[in-house]
Order: C-alpha cells, then structure tokens, then sequence
C-alpha cells in the first residue's frame, strides 16, 4: 500500500500535464477559492443586516439548519440534470453549501458583541452605519472568519465530491482510480484533498488569529490576568 | 412530461418503492450506529482527557485534524487502513463514527468541566467511586451540552452518508447515482426530501430524548425561585 502511495507520488507522469498534481490542486483550489467569494458576497451582507438589526434571526437560523442537512450528492447531481453543465452545477452546489456557515458565524459574530460597547458607541453620537463598521464588524471579525473557516473545510469535500458529475480537481484521483481500481492513484489523491484542507484551515486559522483587534485582545488579555489573580 | 408525471410514475412501480424503503432503512442504519458508537466513543475519550489533563491537548488538536478531513477521502482510504472490502458497509460506519466523536470531544470535554466541583464533591462524599461517579453523576449533568453536539453530528451524519454511494455503500446516496446514470430527476428529488426528512425526525427524537434524559431542567419555574430566595 505504501509501496503504490510512494510509487505514485514519485512518477514523473503524474506532475505533468492536464491530470498531473499541480494543475489538479490549482484547479480545486480555484472552486474552492470562486465558491467562497459568491457565498461570501451572498451571505455576509445578509448576515450583517440581520445581526446588526436583530430581524430575521429565527429564519436565518432554521434555513441554514435545512441546508447543512442537505445531501451533498444530492444537490450536485439534481444540479448538474437541471443545467447539463458539470462546472455550472457544481459552483452553484458548491456556494449553496458554503453560504449557511458563513451566514452563521456573521450573525453569530454580531450577536457576540457587548450590548455596553454598542450602547457606548450610540451615547458618543455614532451613526448606525458607524456603529457597524468601527464598532461591531472589527469586534465580531474572529467569529466571521470563524464560518469561513468551516465553509472553507464543506468547500474543499464538496468539490471532492463533485467530481462524481465530471468536476476536475483532486477529486478526479479519487473517482478514476476507483473506477480503475488503481489504490494508489487513490490514496494519492486522499492525501492531496485532505492535505489542502489542512493547510487552508492554518492559514485562515492564523489569518483570524491576526485579526482580532488590538484592542480586544488587551481586554482578554486583561480578563485572563484578572481571572488568574 | 411535467415532473409530477415523472414523479408519479416512479412511485408508481412497485420496484422504485421496495427500493426507496431499502435505502432509507440502509441509510437510517448507516447514519445512526455510527451516531451511537461515535458518541460512546467521544464519551470514553472525555473521560480520558478528564483523568488525564496532559493528553487533552493532543486530544483536541487530534480531533480538528480528524473533522478536517474531506469526506471522500475518508471513504476511500478507510478500507486500506482496516483490510475491509471497499464494498463493505462497515467502512462507511467507520468514518461516520470518526467525524461524530470528532465533533462531540470538544463539547463532551467542556460539559464534563461545567460539572460544579461542589457537585463531584458531594457525590465521592456519599462514598460514589469514581467510575460510577462519572456514569451516574457527571455524564447526566453533561447531558445538556452533550445534546447540542449530537443534535450537529446527527444531521451531518445523515447528510454525508449519501457520499459513501461512490464507494458503493450509500442508503438513500444510491438514488442519486441512478438518477445521474439515467438522466432522471425523480429518485434524486425523492432522495433529497427523504434525507431532509430523516435529518427532520431524528433532530426531533434527540430533543424529546435529551427532555427525558434532563428531568431536572423540567423543573417548575416557582419552585427554581424559591430555591434561589
């Protein structure tokens, strides 16, 4: 089994080409990276209408409850009948999935946010729109990125999975060499999907650790010290 | 021909039927024995992490890792990694039951820490040794935490079975590749209103169950503030 991984990894044939490596991650990568930038500019302005305004939240909730239990399979095969086009149905399944987490950590995130803070900003004469962007948004930052994160990690499986309807990307290892019965073609493409899910998951891991505000990491710091005391 | 034809005459022959009953059974199975296993499992895991404070950390960085792997790639590597047919249904059991303990570590872990000292101080008072202690004292007043975890991998678990029709093992999953292979939207509708339905039914058991198992929160509100004065 290791002999076939090493095998595979070592032959020069599968780093070249349209079905090598590189072009196989750039192109999951490039769903991946499409995908969020739809589901983003769908979903974080509704998730900030919502947690900035407070209405809505109940259906906000339910629906993204409905769509997590949505079969991945599922939808991208329904989608690929409906449009006959394996990139179009697989983005489109792809943003679907990706929108309910984003959606829940924005609201999520806004909701977090110290009432005392949001009323200090209102008594020092900021303006809804200000008390958004200066106040709430930079507090609620972690959490948001927090559901990117957890879209990011649906994206990189779902496009896997998608390319049952004739998606490339790293999912093409482990379809067709399933259909060919080659293991190591498999466990190659295996690792490969859940390597780049890792490294995705650091980077905005320390992306979000960076943005938290200066000063909201002194006060937890402060709070830490206090509780330690 | 309007889709409710086509809808009609799918359930119209005896056959789809008997298929649609076979996967939603299989599915059912697939789904929650490893909801089971994969919650015996994370308990076993608290409780390690609990007598053991050092392995905590290594639990939960273990646990992320885990949750971070692509579904698809989890499938097709587990049957090398155990020696199992990659038709067997136990790999699809197998992976399920990894993603749900992955998930519920964390929140078994910080359920058994809100357990108040007073309470296991109490309890090895009246002479509990610790096994039973943990069993009967600290789990229950775990419970409510616990439920919002298993509630979340429930439906995930449900969702993600259909995955495993690539690898042969699907439950409902299987609908979806025949409806793709033979061009023919109605077993994939069908398939995707029955996994909602599923996720719908079971997160209701889980909040009935975790009513029954919690009879304390039950308690009349009076009666709570009497105890307060």
């Amino acid at each position: 089994m290791i002999g076939e991984i090493v095998d595979w990894f070592t032959s020069s044939a599968n780093w070249q080409g349209a079905d090598g490596v590189p072009t196989r991650v750039l192109q999951h990568l490039g769903y991946v990276l499409l995908a969020l930038v739809l589901a983003s500019v769908i979903a974080v302005p509704i998730g900030l209408y919502v947690g900035h305004t407070g209405r809505g939240g109940v259906l906000l909730v339910g629906s993204g409850n409905v769509i997590r239990a949505l079969p991945t399979l599922g939808l991208v095969t329904f989608l690929f009948l409906l449009f006959t086009d394996s990139d179009v149905a697989a983005i489109i399944g792809l943003v679907v999935l990706a929108i309910p987490p984003i959606l829940a950590g924005t609201y999520a995130g806004l909701q977090a946010v110290d009432r005392a803070v949001v009323d200090a900003a209102e008594g020092m004469g900021m303006r809804g729109g200000q008390r958004l962007w200066q106040i709430e948004v930079p507090i609620a930052l972690p959490l948001v990125l927090g559901g990117v994160r957890n879209a990011v990690l649906q994206l990189v499986a779902t496009a896997a999975v998608a390319a049952y309807v004739g998606l490339g990307g790293l999912g093409r290892y482990l379809l067709d060499g399933l259909a060919i019965l080659d293991y190591g073609e498999v466990a190659a493409g295996a690792i490969l999907t859940a390597l780049l899910a890792i490294v995705l998951d650091i980077v905005l891991a320390t992306i979000q650790r960076a943005l938290v505000p200066r000063g909201v990491r002194l006060a937890e710091a402060g709070t830490k010290k206090e509780v330690e005391a | 021909m309007s889709f409710l034809d086509e809808l009609g005459q799918y359930l119209g022959s005896a056959n789809n039927r008997e298929q649609i009953v076979d996967t939603l059974a299989e599915h059912c199975y697939l789904a929650l024995l490893p909801l089971v296993l994969g919650i015996v499992l994370a308990i076993a895991i608290g409780w390690l992490g609990r007598a053991w404070p050092r392995a905590r950390g290594v639990i939960l960085v273990l646990a992320n890792l885990v949750y971070t792997i692509p579904s698809l790639a989890l499938f097709v590597v587990i049957p090398s990694l155990i020696g199992t047919k990659m038709l067997d249904s136990i790999n699809v059991v197998v992976a399920l039951t990894l993603y749900t303990a992955a998930l519920l570590v964390r929140p078994v872990l910080d359920a058994l820490d809100a357990v108040p000292p007073a309470v296991i101080a109490s309890a090895t008072a009246m002479g509990y040794r610790p096994a039973r202690r943990f069993l009967t004292v600290e789990l229950p007043l775990a419970v409510p935490v616990l439920a919002a975890g298993v509630r979340v991998a429930s439906v995930s678990n449900i969702s993600l079975v259909s995955v495993g029709a690539l690898i042969g093992v699907g439950g409902l999953g299987v609908l979806f590749t025949d409806g793709f292979q033979r061009e023919y939207f109605s077993p994939i509708v069908v398939g995707i209103v029955l996994t909602l339905l599923l996720a719908l039914v079971v997160d209701l058991l889980l909040v009935l169950l975790r009513r029954l198992l919690t009879p304390w929160d039950r308690t009349p509100a009076p009666v709570k503030t009497e105890v307060a004065a």
